[in-house]
């Protein structure tokens, strides 16, 4: 067992239910997990003695509209700075029902990163403490990163309601 | 003229309009509304090689209500819009637009939810500088299309 397998291992044997599956993909570890207990998982992740994944480097979310059965998946790249170890976790989310819960209590910089994925993707972060759109402003209709976007929208000419006499 | 040499040379006669405008064109005041890549160019403008100053537009203002020329410098956003129109609107009469690249005329390559397809959705425009970013002669040619403009003199060819 090596470095990119021992921390799936670690995973497999507390979360058995949690893991739908693994890939070792040029030298990255990607673990698809459940959603339910996405929060303990990371915590886990984070506070293991030999695993200590203690750096949330990103996150992010991808849209597979039409390529697979859960549309979204949300996915947080984990760095451990004591054992200089990487590893990424993906999350299903359905269209249905897009909302994840927000792992702000886990890292703090993650705020930034989920208001980024709200305002982009649509998906709702459950715990979120102030979950506004970050680059874009109130009056933006839609979701610009979601594949159904349409390319050629044109937004109405407003701009930040606080300059609004 | 009949009056100037009885007076001896003393005086000159001319239109008040032409006196005002002559002084307007050879003292603009730019502000740079600089928000991208073609800010450099701006520099290159500004430095000793170009030397804009050679057309009296030398004193760039930081503040848009000491400036009578806004060059819209770069890309703007649908986020920034409002900012660029409260600019100009602070500016005092009469002021002139130069739009500075080709994001600031149209949109240039950006065609996307963020972008402004050209500043002259927001606000007038007297001068256009195409390019990705304009050499520094475009934006003299500019102000010297603008000159013409402010004394209201077709540009000779």
């Amino acid at each position: 067992m090596n470095e990119k397998e021992f921390p799936v291992v670690k995973l497999k044997e507390k979360f058995t239910d949690e893991i739908i599956g693994e890939d070792y993909f040029r030298g990255d570890t990607t673990v698809i997990v459940k959603k339910e207990r996405i929060k303990e998982i990371l915590s886990f992740l984070k506070n293991d003695e030999q695993l200590r994944f203690n750096f949330l480097m990103d996150l992010t979310c991808v849209d597979y509209l039409g390529k697979k059965s859960e549309r979204f998946e949300v996915v947080y790249h984990l760095y451990s700075l004591g054992n200089n170890w990487r590893i990424r976790i993906k999350v299903p989310v359905s269209e249905e029902d897009p909302t994840v819960d927000s792992v702000t209590d886990i890292w703090i910089g993650a705020n930034w990163f989920e208001r980024e994925v709200y305002d982009m993707f649509g998906i709702f972060f459950k715990g979120h403490p102030d979950l506004r759109r970050i680059l874009l402003y109130p009056e933006f209709e839609g979701h610009p990163l979601r594949k159904d976007y349409p390319v050629k929208k044109r937004q109405p000419l407003v701009g930040p309601s606080d300059w609004k006499e | 003229m009949g009056l100037e040499n009885l007076l001896r040379g003393s005086v000159i006669l001319a239109k008040l309009d032409e006196v005002v405008n002559w002084g307007r064109k050879w003292s603009l005041y730019p502000y740079a509304f600089a928000t991208a890549c073609c800010a450099m160019e701006f520099m290159a403008l500004m430095g000793s090689h170009y030397d804009l100053s050679r057309f009296g537009a030398e004193a760039v203002r930081w503040s848009p209500r000491q400036a009578d020329l806004l060059m819209v410098i770069g890309t703007i956003s649908h986020k920034q819009a409002p900012i660029l129109k409260r600019v100009y609107e602070q500016m005092c009469e009469p002021k002139w637009v130069i739009a500075f690249g080709a994001c600031a005329c149209s949109g240039g390559f950006y065609d996307n939810y963020a972008t402004v397809m050209g500043i002259d959705t927001i606000i007038p425009v007297d001068v256009y500088v195409p390019g990705c970013p304009p050499r520094p002669e475009y934006v003299i040619d500019a102000v010297m299309k603008l000159q013409a403009k402010i004394t209201g003199k077709r540009d000779k060819k």
